[in-house]
């Protein structure tokens, strides 16, 4: 090979790999400071928040993964982003919609409830018509092993915090699953209703939240896609000044 | 004219008042070894990291100090020689002759031979007393590992007994999970253990391969998947310390740290058994499947089949969805 055609050569590689770590960092770095970041301000000390995690969303780049939605607490719609800020030092009331299916958990240990005040999580399950199925349950642990009842987590494990999040039971899971999303009580698909509440910590700062269900179904061990990307099954909690 | 010829009158002229370099280099380079080596061990051997809150660490400590000692009269005798020829054999302006060859001068050659093989069969032998000594020096060796840490093999652990304590570190996206089977195999999001007590890590992953590194324990072990890798140590002081991350594992490598804390005996044993009563009594113990050294992340023994496997690709919605549906519930 000619001296011009090595450098040529070297040219070319150097331009594809500059190319690639460009790419990187504007399809990572860039869409992720797209993401609208949800305020929940707090009300007689204490501050409320909603998801939802669905089995599909409405976006055009990747519409059949699974993804958490978050309630602007002003208007409220839901909003495809996983970020959203509490004050510190402040009860944080959580509510989750669960209208995605039930997956096991690969660690049945996530199914134990950790962190949230009392360690327990209240379940409401309804069907597709928004019917109340049965009274509500307060427990400590939801065995997705025993049977089809968890369809993602939330979790903050800087702060210990680990909440195993309700399906829909394994008839439901596989029939009447909401299909236009963001799911709403009357979309026709049934859901769990969550709620549970912790302490947000008293230090400023990020913190960060994910699933810990391999949840992106497709990819090599389910840690793929909506897994790894910011937005959809992981996000930060911005803790703020009170 | 040959070179000898050349260059004979310039070094005839230069031995008549050479002074004794070899003799003055050697005097200065004792000196500030010895300086150097006495800062070392006295001044920095005891801030060196990882410290001393464990045997692993304390020994880490010690050959990181035994080494920056070796190092050290190396490091100066190049920088004082380099130092030195800049200045007392600089080329006078107009001098354009070649030094004088070294080509063959016995003493040269010897002393480089010899140095650098003692310098080299010092540190083989240190480091193989060092890596044997405290048992494998805090690195994962492996499911058999040849060098094991000493103490009782027991079903329960008891206080001041010298029973080896079995810690499970359980590795997944991205967080860590710690499994105590000799408290009826509870798990746990923290890392506590009893100070004084020898301890046997069984590191393993659930997915991907991260590495398993308590900084200040002076520990580090690959967690892989389907593999129990054995790493040992025995805490010597209290106090907290975080696990973190040390292998590149997805996206949220960064943040995949975790709290533990080194306690007295008696406050271990406490925590643990309160932890064991909380996950039977919540169900969580017998939720969990059998303690064993390693985890198929395909296959969920409560459940008796495996998860959906579709050439390769595991898909996360397990067995609840065919495999005609890999993609997307």
């Amino acid at each position: 090979m000619s001296v011009t055609a090595r450098a040529a050569a070297l040219i070319v590689a150097f331009l594809c790999v500059a190319g690639l770590g460009a790419f990187v960092a504007v399809y990572y770095i860039g869409s992720a400071s797209q993401l609208p970041t949800v305020q929940y301000t707090a009300s007689g000390g204490q501050v409320n928040v909603a998801l939802q995690e669905d089995p599909g969303n409405n976006s055009t780049t990747s519409p059949d993964w699974v993804t958490y939605y978050t309630q602007d607490p002003t208007t409220k719609q839901w909003l495809h982003t996983t970020l959203f800020s509490v004050p510190a030092h402040t009860k944080v009331n959580v509510t989750i919609y669960g209208y995605d299916g039930c997956t096991p958990l690969r660690n049945n240990f996530w199914g134990q409830v950790q962190g949230t005040l009392g360690n327990t999580v209240t379940v409401q399950q309804f069907d597709k018509n928004n019917h109340r199925l049965g009274p509500s349950t307060t427990t400590s642990l939801i065995n997705s092993w025993a049977s089809c009842s968890v369809a993602h987590t939330f979790a903050i494990p800087e702060i210990g915090l680990y909440v195993p999040v309700a399906s829909p039971n394994a008839n439901n899971s596989v029939n009447n699953l909401c299909g236009t999303y963001p799911c709403t009580p009357t979309s026709g698909g049934a859901y769990s209703l969550e709620t549970f509440s912790f302490m947000s910590p008293g230090q400023t700062g990020s913190y960060r939240w994910q699933c810990l269900i391999p949840c992106g179904g497709g990819f090599i061990n389910g840690n793929g896609g909506p897994m790894q990307t910011l937005g959809w099954m992981g996000g930060f909690m911005n803790v703020v000044s009170a | 004219m040959s070179s000898a010829e050349i260059q004979a009158p310039a070094g005839r002229h230069a031995a008549e008042r050479e002074p004794q370099h070899t003799w003055w280099l050697v005097a200065v380079w004792l000196v500030l070894s010895l300086a150097a080596c006495l800062v070392i061990w006295f001044v920095w051997y005891p801030h060196l990291p990882p410290g001393d809150m464990t045997t692993s660490a304390r020994h880490q400590q010690f050959d990181i100090a035994v080494l920056a000692v070796s190092a050290a009269p190396v490091i100066l005798g190049v920088w004082l020689y380099f130092g030195y020829v800049l200045v007392a054999f600089r080329a006078k302006p107009g001098d354009d002759s070649d030094g004088a060859p070294i080509f063959g001068n016995t003493k040269v050659s010897a002393t480089w031979i010899i140095g650098t093989s003692v310098i080299v069969l010092w540190l083989f032998v240190f480091g193989t007393i060092e890596l044997i000594g405290p048992a494998g020096a805090g690195a994962g060796e492996g499911a058999s590992p040849i060098w094991k840490l000493s103490g009782n093999q027991t079903a329960a652990w008891t206080p001041g007994a010298n029973d080896m304590l079995q810690v499970q570190v359980i590795g997944q996206q991205w967080t860590w999970s710690y499994r105590y089977p000799q408290f009826g195999g509870m798990e746990s999001t923290v890392l506590d253990l009893p100070v004084n007590t020898p301890i046997t890590f069984h590191v393993t992953s659930l997915d991907v391969i991260h590495s398993f590194w308590p900084y200040l324990l002076g520990v580090k072990a690959d967690a892989n998947p389907l593999v129990d890798n054995v790493a040992y140590t025995t805490a010597r002081q209290t106090g907290s310390f975080i696990v973190r991350c040390n292998e590149l594992c997805g996206i949220w490598h960064g943040a995949m740290t975790s709290n533990g804390n080194v306690m007295s005996q008696t406050a271990f044993k406490v925590w643990a058994t309160a932890v064991q009563l909380r996950e039977r009594a919540n169900g969580t113990l017998a939720a969990l499947p059998p303690y064993s050294l390693t985890y198929d992340p395909t296959v969920i023994p409560q459940l008796g089949k495996d998860l959906v496997k579709v050439v390769g690709v595991t898909g996360a919605p397990g067995y609840y969805y065919g495999p005609g549906n890999p993609v997307t519930p």
